[in-house]
């Protein structure tokens, strides 16, 4: 627990035309934790990670990485640390117009001078790493399953050697089978060498099985008081199965409850015409 | 049926056409505020956009001028926006000449001057038609594919792992395409004017039987040098307005298919609009040198 903080942020808040996303959102993350962030859609997880990686700006509140506020880098120094950063997209975001090779092989032309028999011989190991047959290098990302797709998302943001990795929902859209796989892979990837991982997840077998820190996000729009805390449940996967609150209990045990009566709450102050 | 039972007509409260509607106030100051909302919404909308295609286009400069872009992707780019676009541009180029020989002949046989056809096409295609019909063949055929493929890698978040990567998508994406466009489309331009030479020569010369000699003669003393280059001139700008608004659309994609859809279709009906635009100022102030360098002006009569 006193390993040194990797990543944080701090009064972060994030709006879009003029709807709060994120308020306030003060997150400490230590070097090595796995950290899983859950919630139900639209909560703003995805929006949350991608404001700590620099993908997004923050409406106001600050990210630090290395104890450095990552708005006062200097371009060069965003993109060195950038270099230090993986990310695992939901659809692997895979460039269309390049082969298996090229995609792999892209933050190495980008970002490091190697030889091609260098870059060559790392893209063959991280493929071989993600358990990708050798025919795959000279395909193009449509020819993949989806499975596929996304071990070559994870090759990609590995190959640089990240200390931090950030996965977008890895799981979804996989089948049980493939859902383990990549499960495996992460924690691979912890296991030979010190990664700090943010898991934007659903899945609650990914939680259990790969996450040593869990933080449960819920929508603003749908908190008792504005001034509540957006986020239900920071602690360990445990911890989880125990919450006190009602509403963590519920998403961890897939339990509608009320919610489709508070959805359908919405069109009670509407006037819908009646058919003739 | 009993007027009872008749459907009422369409109100405001209770129309469907923009959904459901909230119950209270008046119909008709809801209507007006609706309208002072959607114009003010939209005019500034518009101004955000200039301000936002504004900084686009510094930031594009900027890495124009402080970092070369990689080759392979300049390659790729020119390949695309020139070579691809050889064949379209020349057919549209020689059915301009012809359709100018067609168009002409009738009037300037009316008064018997059929042999100074080739002055009037000629000077008419390099100067006005050959550079802005192939700059429009280019926004739908170019700009349209620029849009709609920056805007599914926006869409499918390709652009945001480029900036994951280390790469800047200013860098690696936009300043290809528009060094490929300000450098090629004039290109392109020089052979949409030959082409059509040839085929308003072609059209007036062997169909419409007038003398070749006297064609050529008044085609070579009424178009001049700077009639070429101001084809040429106002092209290097459609292409930049090509490339920026294109990329512009691709990057602010909306998501789905729609979305990719309606930037394509955005960034050709904007590029054609300023196309238009900036060529009235340009032939403007282009016509004011001209005049100063040949105060005779000219005279296809």
């Amino acid at each position: 627990m006193n390993d040194p903080i990797a990543i944080s942020t701090h009064n972060l808040s994030m709006s879009f035309q003029g709807d709060d996303i994120l308020k306030n959102i003060s997150v400490e993350i230590r070097r090595g934790q796995t950290l899983a962030i859950i919630g139900e859609s639209g909560c703003g997880k995805t929006v949350f990670m991608k404001t700590m990686v620099g993908l997004l700006q923050p409406t106001s509140g600050s990210v630090h990485f290395d104890g450095r506020d990552i708005a006062t880098l200097s371009p060069k120094e965003m993109t060195a640390t950038r270099c230090r950063w993986g990310f695992v997209f939901q659809n692997a975001a895979l460039f269309d117009s390049m082969t298996i090779y090229e995609n792999v092989a892209f933050p190495l032309r980008q970002n490091r001078h190697l030889s091609e028999t260098e870059t060559y011989h790392l893209v063959c190991q991280h493929l071989q790493e993600v358990g990708l047959p050798p025919e795959v290098v000279l395909k193009r990302p449509a020819e993949l399953s989806g499975g596929m797709r996304k071990r070559v998302g994870l090759a990609r943001a590995l190959i640089l050697k990240p200390e931090l990795v950030a996965y977008d929902e890895p799981t979804t859209g996989l089948d049980p089978i493939m859902s383990d796989v990549i499960n495996e892979l992460m924690l691979d990837v912890r296991r030979r060498y010190p990664v700090t991982s943010i898991i934007v997840t659903h899945d609650m077998h990914t939680v259990r099985k790969v996450a040593d820190r869990v933080l449960m996000f819920y929508p603003r729009r749908r908190l008792d008081s504005p001034d509540d805390s957006q986020i239900l449940f920071d602690g360990s996967p445990a911890q989880l199965e125990h919450a006190a609150d009602r509403r963590v209990r519920q998403f961890v045990h897939g339990q509608a409850g009320e919610r489709l009566r508070e959805m359908a709450s919405g069109w009670a102050d509407v006037n819908v015409p009646v058919a003739h | 049926m009993s007027s009872a039972a008749a459907p009422a007509a369409p109100s405001a409260a209770t129309a469907p056409p923009d959904g459901p509607v909230r119950s209270g106030g008046s119909p008709v100051r809801g209507r007006l505020a609706t309208w002072v909302m959607q114009w003010g919404s939209a005019t500034v909308d518009g101004l955000h956009t200039i301000g936002d295609l504004a900084i686009f286009t510094a930031v594009m400069l900027r890495w124009l001028f402080t970092r070369r872009p990689a080759r392979g992707t300049i390659l790729t780019n020119f390949y695309q926006v020139g070579a691809l676009s050889l064949p379209v541009v020349a057919l549209t180029g020689t059915f301009i000449g012809m359709v100018l020989a067609v168009q002409s002949y009738t009037q300037f046989h009316a008064i018997g001057l059929d042999s100074r056809l080739g002055a009037v096409i000629n000077a008419t295609l390099v100067r006005e038609l050959g550079p802005v019909l192939a700059a429009t063949m280019l926004a739908g055929r170019v700009g349209g594919a620029m849009a709609a493929v920056l805007g599914t890698m926006r869409v499918t978040e390709q652009i945001d792992a480029l900036t994951t990567m280390g790469a800047d998508p200013m860098h690696y994406l936009v300043v290809p395409r528009f060094l490929a466009c300000i450098l090629l489309i004039p290109a392109l331009t020089i052979m949409a004017d030959f082409m059509g030479i040839v085929g308003g020569y072609f059209y007036s010369v062997i169909i419409l039987k007038i003398d070749h000699a006297a064609y050529l003669n008044y085609s070579r003393e009424n178009v001049v040098g700077f009639d070429l280059f101001s084809g040429i001139f106002k092209s290097v700008f459609f292409g930049a307005i090509i490339s920026i608004v294109s990329c512009y659309r691709g990057f602010h994609c909306q998501p789905g298919a729609e979305g990719v859809g309606k930037a394509a279709t955005t960034a050709f009906v904007y590029s054609f609009v300023m196309i238009l635009s900036i060529d009235l100022v340009l032939t403007i102030v282009l016509n004011s040198i001209y005049y100063t360098l040949y105060p005779s002006g000219s005279s296809f009569l």
